[in-house]
């Protein structure tokens, strides 16, 4: 079902008459219980999108409904029943401890004094469960670590209870473990809660893996909205990210660089150990070929070429610039 | 509210009365504290004693009170706004603009009518139109900038520029003038008789009124405006309100005792400290308690035997090294 709809929604920026056209004519749909991930290049608006989404930011022209209304139309107070917000803005709280934090996603329930009720208590302790930081709940936010803090932040998104989550770069300036923890987390909520959860994020590998549904932003062309695997299909990510040093590698929803290729050799052998030998001539500058001169076996624990055995990397790369003929002229 | 800080609010209220206490009965005539007692629930107390402390202690130690508190709370809602630990009504201007309001009474006082001069009311609504029109500038510049921090540079350029306006006005006064300008900018709490306590107390109540009707979305703004707003506060009226309580209490209160540095800036910081809290809830009576505290601790120290030193030079031995201390805990 779908809970928030762009129609022909222009973004940008417009001051002193003068308009900057982000991105034009959006028709998005956001739909309850998905994680959509929003991936683009830098500069082509998925900041900008998020905040004319979640209503910090005016749009150029075109609407944005939620439940059939209209933002435009309802109040700051409304909205902050409707959508919560996990932004890239640092939180530094002097002397606030992880529940005064989560907290504070209660504010839109609570009256002027903010006196805070048995259910606000038990959403914010269902939501310091939620994201497993309750054994910290009255840690200073200072003492925590920055993955902690993105999900105290989570959890403070959880306890405002609404139908929308947003959040912009989740998982920038963490490190792997906890980008792939987070990512994870808010999978599961959006499927657990039934909540729309839409994040941006420049990690496209995890966002393959854990997004319900992509949202694909190229400059100046749009967004492509779809599953993942359909569009890994249809080329969409080559497109986008189009360029001359990488392309985007279909075979493992990675990156690739576009090595300048200098040698030929032929590889066969060993499965795993193949894919790391493959990425090794692939940096060292040899194109696996069918039939090349120099043959490479790759064995259990090695390498053999012409019944030499190597037994590591290094070797197999020294050994093989002296066997391959490789054109060293300047410029290439 | 955890018990440890019922135990902190009971303290401090016991000092501040104690304060109060202190503060009636100290000075060049020391008066018993059974003598207040007595004066104040009419039991046959003496002449002298009973208008010493009735027209001249007791509204000088309220002023320092209501001065204390009103601008340790003004000081608190800017740090919240700017989210910037050394913020404080006079960086934006209130003091120095409130200044040039009184500058001009006193030193072009040749071009106004004697008889609103004498009153001296002059110069209380004066310091208060000066005030509210640098904060007016600062609000109307507000709603244009979206970054605290500009703002907070817009409201020290207009604070400067009210400033340089005094000096133009101090090269073409009379030393006569001058003299009774400058001991005005060294600040006093007996100033404030009972006639102008009337306009004083409405005032501060307000401000402080409005500052309790603030306290959850002044703990909204702690997270940044982009978090508040999502959190369903109006930024662009909050911050209006902070800015004009805010004008109420430190315009109000400069206007009647001269600016009085550094308590605005150093009371919240101790407030936290004592209290271990962000919660305004908490916070705002603690710095009224604290705030009311300090001042009352200065006007006890500013009644040396034969001298009486200025309240802003004392506040200033208080506030100077809270403020080197926030600086050097914050590197």
């Amino acid at each position: 079902m779908s809970i928030l709809s762009t129609q022909n929604l222009t973004i940008g920026y417009s001051k002193k008459g003068k308009t900057d056209v982000v991105q034009s004519d959006l028709n998005l749909e956001l739909r309850a219980g998905e994680l959509v991930c929003l991936i683009g290049p830098n500069g082509s608006g998925k900041s900008t999108l998020l905040r004319t989404l979640v209503g910090l930011q005016k749009s150029l022209s075109g609407k944005t409904a939620i439940d059939g209304k209209n933002i435009a139309g309802i109040s700051q107070h409304e909205k902050a029943l409707l959508i919560s917000l996990v932004l890239t803005d640092r939180v530094d709280v002097e002397n606030a401890t992880v529940k005064d934090i989560v907290s504070f996603g209660r504010h839109p329930y609570s009256n002027w004094w903010g006196n805070s009720t048995e259910e606000d208590d038990k959403q914010v302790s269902e939501a310091l469960e939620m994201v497993h930081i309750q054994k910290k709940a009255n840690h200073y936010l200072n003492e925590l670590s920055d993955g902690e803090r993105q999900r105290v932040m989570i959890a403070k998104a959880l306890a405002q209870d609404t139908p929308i989550i947003m959040l912009d770069e989740p998982t920038a300036h963490l490190d792997l473990p906890n980008r792939v923890e987070i990512m994870l987390l808010l999978h599961k909520l959006a499927h657990k809660t039934q909540k729309a959860i839409l994040l941006s994020t420049h990690e496209l590998d995890l966002a393959l893996q854990a997004a319900d549904r992509i949202w694909l932003m190229g400059t100046d062309a749009g967004v492509e909205c779809g599953v993942p695997e359909d569009m890994v299909f249809n080329g969409s990510f080559n497109r986008t990210f189009e360029s001359r040093s990488y392309f985007f590698n279909a075979a493992n929803g990675n990156f690739s660089m576009n090595y300048p290729m200098t040698g030929k050799v032929s590889v066969s052998g060993n499965k795993t150990r193949l894919y790391w030998t493959l990425r090794a001539l692939a940096r060292a500058g040899f194109e696996v070929v069918e039939n090349a001169d120099v043959r490479i076996l790759v064995t259990e624990n090695g390498w053999q070429i012409d019944n030499k055995t190597i037994s590591s990397v290094e070797e197999l790369l020294l050994d093989l610039t002296q066997l391959v003929m490789i054109d060293t002229t300047p410029g290439i | 509210m955890k018990s440890r800080h019922v135990i902190i609010f009971l303290s401090l209220s016991f000092l501040t009365l104690g304060l109060f206490l202190a503060d009636l009965a100290w000075g060049s005539i020391p008066v018993s504290v059974r003598e207040i007692f007595s004066v104040f629930f009419g039991k046959g107390a003496d002449a002298i004693n009973s208008e010493i402390l009735l027209n001249f202690r007791l509204p000088k130690a309220i002023t320092a009170i209501l001065a204390g508190s009103s601008l340790s709370v003004a000081g608190l809602m800017m740090q919240t706004l700017f989210r910037n630990p050394l913020a404080d009504p006079f960086i934006l201007g209130v003091s120095s603009g409130a200044s040039l309001g009184v500058a001009i009474v006193m030193m072009a006082a040749t071009l106004l009518p004697v008889a609103f001069i004498s009153s001296g009311w002059a110069l209380i609504v004066a310091a208060i139109i000066g005030a509210s029109i640098v904060l007016l500038l600062v609000v109307g510049v507000s709603f244009k900038v979206n970054n605290a921090v500009t703002l907070l540079i817009v409201g020290i350029m207009f604070g400067s520029i009210a400033g340089s306006l005094v000096s133009v006005l101090q090269n073409f006064s009379n030393p006569d003038a001058i003299k009774l300008f400058v001991m005005w900018t060294f600040g006093s709490l007996s100033a404030v008789t009972w006639n102008y306590m009337q306009v004083l107390l409405p005032v501060v109540l307000i401000g402080i009124g409005m500052a309790f009707f603030l306290q959850k979305r002044l703990d909204g703004l702690l997270l940044g405006e982009n978090y508040a707003r999502g959190l369903g506060i109006s930024i662009q009226q909050t911050r209006f309100l902070i800015v004009i309580a805010s004008g109420l209490l430190a315009g109000g209160i400069t206007a009647f005792t001269g600016p009085i540095a550094f308590v605005g800036v150093a009371i919240p910081h101790i407030a936290r400290g004592l209290f271990r809290t962000s919660s305004h809830k908490i916070l705002l009576p603690a710095t009224v308690l604290c705030g009311a505290s300090l001042l009352l601790i200065c006007d006890i120290i500013t009644q040396i035997p034969t001298y009486t030193l200025p309240i802003n030079t004392v506040s200033a031995l208080f506030g100077a090294p809270i403020i080197i201390w926030i600086i050097l805990k914050r590197k």
